[in-house]
């Protein structure tokens, strides 16, 4: 891998990341760097602790050594305000996690009002500008309830980028979604990343991230085992694990 | 049968009670608007701090929970209405009434909320921090107004039964309803005003029974 020019170039670098659960170690010092306006994609098999990683690039989940640099801004660093940094850091997960409670609306806006105090005439301009983006505009009045699942996962999208994040995470965003639906999802991704956003993406969807990312990056038993460009990894795998991770998923 | 209607159904008696008892309805409506909100709110607390992360602080909470819980209502009013004035304490009846009630239903709807917290899963904690709401405000925006509509006919169930449990309040000589009826059972030497304020509780709860027997419809269905 090429040397870092500048550690400016970075918008996220963490550096010998572990976590345990216990006695089982699910990260087992783990460097992951990525640039701005990269689409990075972390490809395993279950269990590899490829979420695990994901979630501790926002400290979801509190690594048990190791550190994570933002923009900068040290994550584990005890003067750092993470609430703060957090909206910074989108993040769209699995099972898409909207507040049932609440209109669609309302579930872009949340933070905007409360944690950034906006009023509510702006926040409902962002909102719906944000919904707008990935489609769904007509949708802000809906309860979640009422919207299928690949639209209740574009809200969800809607949602982190109203904070104008920095950087995007997303949880394996299509693994609960029905193929027909998974589709408008990853049109929206796909958008998101022709307009410069920075996103590491946890999924398996193959065809995607040999057509989208910049880099893959392929995880087995909490470590990195190999990295590279979509036809590196995918039509050149180095390393045994990888070609038989490969040929599973593209049989 | 005359007896009967005499006895228990005495109209002439019911109307002359009338007046009383129109008074205990109003202080048991004032004690209800005292002790529910209270209690609700205490136990809204107590499921809230419940949900620290300290071991020791849960395992003190949940022995508070359970004391209140087991001590029966009428033993904690008495204690409070007569036994504190010994250490110097005096309260009046309704101040009494206010604080055992507070004791003893926020337990129960501590209890309540509590299950409708762990309800909850952890995905939407996860989303409400991941845009940078803090933990108190994910708790606030997030949590609480969906454990609560989870748990609502449970809380209304208890509603019901604090409701109820302020006729005990006639003990402490709180002219509440039960209080105001026995008073004029015992003046006019007749049974009727008793079941006249039967009555009275059933005209204040029987719409808040069927309110809950369809939410609890609605929930199942």
């Amino acid at each position: 891998m090429s040397e870092p020019g500048a550690n400016g170039d970075y918008i996220l670098e963490a550096r010998g990341l572990r976590k345990s659960f216990g006695d089982l170690e699910v990260l087992k010092g783990v460097d992951f760097r990525v640039r701005s306006g990269e689409l990075v994609f972390v490809i395993g098999p279950s269990g590899s602790g490829k979420s695990t990683l994901l979630r501790c690039f926002n400290r979801l989940e509190e690594p048990s050594a190791g550190s994570v640099v933002v923009h900068g801004v040290d994550l584990m660093a005890r003067s750092t305000d993470i609430n703060a940094m957090r909206r910074r850091i989108g993040m769209v997960f699995q099972s898409f996690n909207l507040y049932p409670h609440l209109r669609v609306r309302s579930n872009v806006t949340l933070a905007l009002r409360r944690v950034l105090r906006k009023p509510r005439v702006e926040a409902d301009r962002i909102a719906e500008a944000a919904l707008a983006r990935v489609g769904l505009a007509d949708k802000a009045d809906a309860y979640p309830s009422e919207l299928s699942g690949g639209q209740q996962q574009r809200v969800a999208i809607a949602r982190a980028l109203a904070l104008e994040p920095q950087l995007v995470l997303f949880d394996e965003p299509t693994s609960a979604l029905d193929p027909e639906l998974v589709g408008s999802v990853l049109t929206v991704m796909r958008d998101l990343r022709a307009a410069g956003m920075t996103m590491v993406v946890v999924s398996h969807e193959m065809r995607f991230a040999r057509e989208a990312a910049d880099r893959v990056v392929f995880m087995d038993d909490g470590c990195i085992v190999e990295e590279g460009s979509p036809e590196e990894i995918f039509e050149r795998p180095r390393s045994p694990r990888l070609r038989e991770f490969v040929a599973e998923v593209t049989r | 049968m005359d007896l009967l209607v005499e006895t228990f159904f005495n109209l002439a008696i019911m109307r002359e009670a009338l007046p009383l008892l129109l008074r205990g309805v109003l202080t048991t409506l004032a004690l209800c608007a005292v002790v529910i909100p209270l209690g609700f709110a205490g136990g809204l607390v107590l499921a809230v701090l419940g949900t620290t992360r300290s071991r020791w602080k849960r395992f003190l909470l949940a022995c508070w929970i359970d004391f209140f819980r087991a001590v029966p209502p009428l033993v904690l009013l008495i204690f409070v209405h007569s036994g504190l004035p010994f250490a110097g304490i005096e309260l009046t009846a309704f101040a009494a009434v206010a604080v055992a009630f507070l004791l003893n239903n926020s337990a129960y709807y501590a209890e309540i909320v509590r299950a409708g917290i762990e309800s909850i899963g952890r995905g939407q904690r996860e989303a409400a921090r991941s845009t940078g709401l803090t933990a108190t405000q994910t708790l606030t925006w997030v949590v609480l107004p969906q454990a609560v509509r989870n748990v609502l006919p449970d809380l209304l169930s208890n509603t019901i039964e604090v409701v109820k449990l302020t006729s005990i309040a006639s003990v402490v000589a709180l002219p509440e309803l039960l209080y105001a009826a026995d008073m004029a059972r015992s003046v006019t030497y007749n049974a009727s005003p008793i079941v006249l304020a039967a009555g009275f509780y059933l005209l204040l709860l029987w719409p808040v029974v069927r309110l809950l027997s369809r939410l609890e419809h609605r929930i199942a269905g």
